[in-house]
């Protein structure tokens, strides 16, 4: 049972009321009808009071009626799909749900934090930018929380979000936007033309403010035409209706973001529906059917619960059959606003007066008017009671109320038209700003949105602006006939803001900016549109002030002395209306926010406790933990000596492999690598160093040809898609004549090291015995195709990472789980072990080899090692570059190893390299260290880095300083191959 | 943006992988007198204009064709979309 009766429930509007609603508004519980949003529902209730502003904690109720409402910020829901922030003017009620006000402590009727409102003159504008500035250690611990809690809006749930979102992409000639009675001419039009049409309105309902006001349209009232309408659009194959569906931004090239509420007005989606769609819609036209809102009039007091707009009061009243309170008045500069009054009086509310700011305003509506009056102040404590105001004469009376319509005239709603950087102009007659040039191509728009606001005008430029538009597109719309609308004028005073007393006035109620804090900005010299607003704060709020913006300009315009298209509007930007973080996530959320690249070995490496690391999408096998390991160093060092005394297997497939084909396949290669590639022997595998045209060193790998026409090149995991880019780039923009093709063939190997003394002996067991691969018959650096377990077709490369005695071997990828099984298997004789990136990385410190780390984007060949390998005979991508002076300095940095003088002390990656006795600050600095491991093999610590000439430094002891630790360590400057410098092993 | 690939069509611009100022297409040649002059110039130096700009597009998730897209800067019009290879040909380059 609902503890309150609709005793503002009137009669007609466009409700069930044959059904009830139950909801709840801050724990207590009410009935609304369906039709109804939860504010129409609370005034229904006599619930004014809805929330509490951002700064002041003032009591604020509902001050419009749909999308641009500042102030009645509720939260919605409870539990995991609370959700804050929503505005009660467009949450559709449904039984059951949930709302509670939010920015309130401990309650709606009585907040703590309004005592922020006797402090107002300390509160202005600038406020935060003046007194939270000093000392700055103190923004993120202090300052930051407590504003955070105090001005912030509504909480959330910190649980997961049940429900689904979704995005989708759709395609149209016309792309409507906004479903009121220009839009819905122009989907006529264009529907029946057979175009492809999408219109979207952020409304449940279309119509627009054909829902809102008493108007007949072609003999029938707004929602009948509209129905009759919408039936012949539903049934046209062609014309997509999108209701609940908000349009956020124009981009690029006819491309437009929508947000379709799919089931936010359901208490839960529907089986296998999402929450909402985020939509892509690629328009070839598009039309801003979107109406206009009605700018309030600013003056003291002006924000009370129950002053609302006219235009908004009108809608509660017609579409809703609710009054804010039994006994109402307006206050208007122009005609539209008496049609409140109208309107209302037709529904049998008390209207006790229409206050018009025009000295020579008409008598439209049968109530007291008091032309040449004005509204100065207000009272009442959590709601309105009555408006003071000032008479033509200067005399002042009271004027009882308990809720007053406002209307300062309407501004076209021009922000889908200024989101391609379109800057309005000024249009005197309804003194407002109508779009100009959109910087929007396609674009177009008709209605009250470009300043045409009377039905029947509305009607006729959808029509016209959707023919004209299809007619770019070459199809031909007959003109349709159009209903007999209204065809009023309109008649404004341009009236902004009543100057009287000292009370505060406010412009934007949700960030609580007054017309004072406008003053301030200009006393202060924030004098620029976009100064003023972020000065301020005005329009900044999530309503991004769609009811506030004009008021500002208006008042700056006056203080500065100039007009207001002078003064000009600040930008807008999408989008339209705010969009929840889920929705732009759509279903990229946990482990679909990216791809899983799973190795072939991934299943056996799950099987037997491998742990896993991330390298770009890929999860690779970290290292492999036995029973009764209790350290991660323990299982590595385990894996290596097992490498280095027997054999051991490791899944290499998440190198980028490419296939080069074409007779101008070893040309090729000699352009994009460093080093000579033209005269290798078919059968052959080379170590290839890639520069960038600035003589960096881009990425390393090893090359194998198969064939004279067929090379397999290997790039690092990290850059296996930039370097096939790369090559992409030399081959089609810089050799277009080269017969040369690639593809990256990564996926499609599955390839594994079998490293250790013992690697050939295990190979021979699997690869078929018609293939030689002793020393003699398969040596260093050899590659083939081969076939192994019987005629499988295998690739089998005699290279070594490790520095021992290694293969690579690769089978198609389908075979890579059986084959790693296999090897596992046929090994057992030889105790091999499956090893990881950790022990991978260990063996090739150990063994001197430059990696990633080293590969670091700002080291040469030089750097490296490797200066000599970058031929001088040939031409090729950094070649030149490579030899400039600075890159080429005697004391060039050089690749070199590093181990501690003491055995207890360990080398850290990161630190600085300073020799003994100087400073230790970056004039001083002599180099760095990259990589740094712990050798099992030499049972220290050991490092690569690169020191200042550095080969004729060996033997130096030097300081390794790590400022972010502290330590400083003595380490003996020693060569990079630490293991086997000879080479012996991987020849044996 | 929509870029209207010249074998494929009109194709979503997030497909592509941007690189830059199609001027990289104009390599110099390594063994003229002044290469190492005209490769710095090559490496480091590009116009900035604002309006029309010639710029290499590469089709990543789709048939991997570098473009030259011809895109005005102020207003992300592009008016012309040619194949890279196209291009480099007309300009001499082949081998």
């Amino acid at each position: 049972m609902s503890d309150n009766k609709q005793t503002n429930r009137l009669t007609g509007g466009q409700i069930d009321t044959s059904r009830s609603l139950r909801f709840s508004f801050d724990g207590k519980n009410y009935a609304g009808h369906p039709g109804d949003t939860l504010a129409s529902a609370l005034l229904a209730n006599n619930v004014r009071l809805m929330g509490r502003s951002f700064k002041y904690h003032r009591p604020r109720g509902v001050l419009g009626s749909g999308s641009e409402e500042p102030n009645a910020l509720v939260e919605l829901r409870s539990g995991a799909r609370q959700e804050p922030n929503t505005r009660a003017t467009t949450a559709e009620l449904f039984d059951g749900l949930e709302a509670k006000s939010q920015n309130r402590f401990p309650s709606l009727k009585f907040d703590a934090m309004a005592i922020n409102d006797r402090f107002s003159n300390f509160l202005t504008a600038g406020f935060y930018y003046k007194t939270f500035m000093w000392p700055a250690a103190f923004w993120e611990k202090l300052y930051e929380p407590i504003i955070r809690k105090a001005a912030g809006l509504g909480s959330l749930s910190l649980q997961d979000d049940p429900d689904e979102y979704d995005k989708g992409f759709l395609h149209c000639d016309l792309l409507i936007i906004g479903g009121g009675p220009a839009g819905l001419a122009a989907a006529l039009r264009a529907g029946r033309a057979g175009a492809q049409v999408i219109l979207a309105d952020e409304d449940y309902v279309f119509g627009g403010r054909l829902n809102a006001e008493t108007h007949e349209i072609g003999g029938e009232t707004g929602p009948a035409w509209t129905a009759a309408a919408m039936a012949e659009l539903d049934a046209m194959p062609n014309v997509r209706c999108m209701a609940r569906t908000s349009v956020l931004g124009a981009f690029d090239h006819g491309i437009y973001s929508a947000v379709e509420r799919v089931s936010d007005h359901l208490a839960v989606p529907s089986k296998g529906k999402p929450r909402q769609i985020l939509w892509r819609i690629y328009s070839k036209r598009a039309l801003v059917c979107a109406g206009a809102i009605e700018r309030p009039i600013a003056f003291e007091n002006n924000d009370r619960p129950g002053i609302m707009l006219a235009s908004a009061m009108r809608a509660y009243a017609n579409r809703w059959a609710v009054t804010a309170a039994p006994r109402v008045a307006v206050f208007t500069n122009n005609d539209d606003g008496h049609r409140t009054a109208v309107d209302l009086l037709a529904k049998g509310v008390k209207v006790t007066a229409v206050i018009d700011t025009r000295a020579d305003a008409p008598r439209i509506a049968d109530c007291e008017l008091l032309a040449g009056a004005q509204v100065i102040d207000t009272a009442g404590r959590l709601g309105l009671n009555y408006v003071k105001i000032q008479q033509a004469d200067g005399s002042e009376r009271t004027i009882e109320c308990g809720a007053l319509g406002v209307s300062g005239g309407w501004n076209p709603n021009v922000h889908m038209t200024c989101h391609q950087r379109g800057r309005p102009v000024w249009n005197d007659a309804i003194a407002a700003f109508v779009p100009g040039d959109t910087g929007t191509p396609g674009m177009s728009v008709a209605g009250a949105a470009q300043g045409d606001f009377s039905t029947a005008s509305a009607l006729q430029t959808g029509s016209d602006k959707a023919a004209a538009a299809l007619h770019d597109l070459g199809i031909d719309a007959p003109t349709i006939e159009l209903p007999q609308a209204e065809d009023t004028p309109v008649n404004l005073q341009p009236f902004w803001y009543v100057k009287h007393g000292k009370g505060r006035a406010w412009l934007d109620q949700q960030n609580d900016v007054t017309v004072k804090d406008v003053k301030l900005a200009h006393q202060e010299n924030f004098r620029s549109v976009e100064h003023l607003k972020r000065y301020t704060t005005l329009g900044m709020a999530t309503d991004q002030g769609k009811t506030s913006n004009m008021g500002g300009l208006a008042i700056m315009a006056e203080l500065a002395g100039k007009s207001i298209p002078e003064v000009g509007t600040t930008m807008f930007r999408p989008p339209y209306t705010p969009v929840p973080m889920g929705t732009m996530g759509g279903r990229a959320r946990g482990k679909h926010f990216h791809p899983v690249r799973e190795t072939p070995s991934h299943k056996y490496s799950t099987e037997n406790n491998a742990t896993f690391v991330e390298v770009g999408n890929w999860l690779r096998a970290q290292w492999f933990t036995k029973p009764g390991e209790t350290h991660w160093r323990e299982t590595v060092d385990r894996e290596v000596n097992a490498v280095r005394g027997s054999v051991g297997v490791c899944d290499v497939t998440t190198l980028g492999k490419i296939d080069i084909q074409g007779t101008d396949a070893a040309q090729f290669l000699n352009k994009v690598y460093a080093n000579a590639f033209a005269k290798l022997a078919v059968g052959k595998t080379r170590y290839g160093l890639m520069l960038r045209e600035d003589g960096i060193a881009m990425d390393d790998g090893t090359t194998a040809r198969l064939a004279e026409d067929q090379f397999v090149m290997t790039t690092t995991t990290a850059n296996a898609v930039n370097v096939y880019r790369h090559l992409e780039f030399v081959r089609q923009c810089l050799f277009p004549d080269m017969d040369v093709q690639l593809i990256s063939t990564t996926e499609a190997w599955a390839q594994y090291a079998v490293a250790g003394p013992n690697s050939r002996k295990l190979l021979q067991k699997i690869v078929d015995p018609e293939f030689d691969i002793s020393n003699e018959g398969f040596e260093f650096m050899a590659c083939r195709e081969i076939t192994v377990c019987g005629g499988l077709r295998a690739r089998l490369f005699r290279i070594s990472f490790s520095g021992e005695l290694a293969y690579e071997i690769a089978v198609p990828t389908r075979y890579g789980d059986a084959l790693f099984r296999k090897i596992m298997e046929a090994g057992q004789e030889f105790d091999v072990v499956p090893y990881g990136t950790e022990a991978l990385g260990v063996m090739r410190i150990e063994k001197g080899h430059a990696a990633g780390n080293e590969l670091n984007g700002t080291t040469t060949a030089l750097n490296l090692g490797m200066g000599r390998m970058v031929s001088k005979k040939k031409d090729s991508i950094g070649s030149t570059l490579s030899e400039r002076e600075g890159l080429n300095e005697p004391d060039a940095l050089m690749l070199v190893g590093f181990k501690p003088v003491n055995n207890a002390d360990k080398v850290t990656a990161g630190g600085h390299l300073m020799t003994k006795g100087t400073p230790k600050d970056a004039e001083h600095d002599q180099g760095y260290i990259t990589s740094a491991a712990f050798s099992p093999s030499l049972n220290s610590s050991i490092g690569l880095g690169f020191l200042k000439d550095g080969g004729n430094r060996l033997g130096e002891v030097m300081i390794l300083t790590t400022p972010l630790t502290g330590a400083d360590v003595e380490v003996e400057v020693v060569s990079a191959h630490f293991v086997d410098p000879e080479g012996e092993r991987l020849r044996a | 943006m929509i870029i209207n690939h010249p074998l494929l069509g009109p194709r979503d611009a997030q497909e592509f992988t941007f690189l830059g100022d199609a001027s990289l297409i104009d390599r110099p040649d390594w063994e003229a007198e002044d290469a190492a002059e005209k490769f710095y110039e090559y490496a480091y130096l590009r116009d900035n204009p604002a309006g029309l700009h010639r710029e290499l597009w590469f089709h990543e998730t789709g048939d991997r064709s570098w473009l030259v897209v011809t895109r005005n800067t102020l207003t992300h019009e592009i008016t012309d979309v040619e194949m890279a290879s196209d291009v480099a040909r007309s300009k001499g380059r082949s081998k």
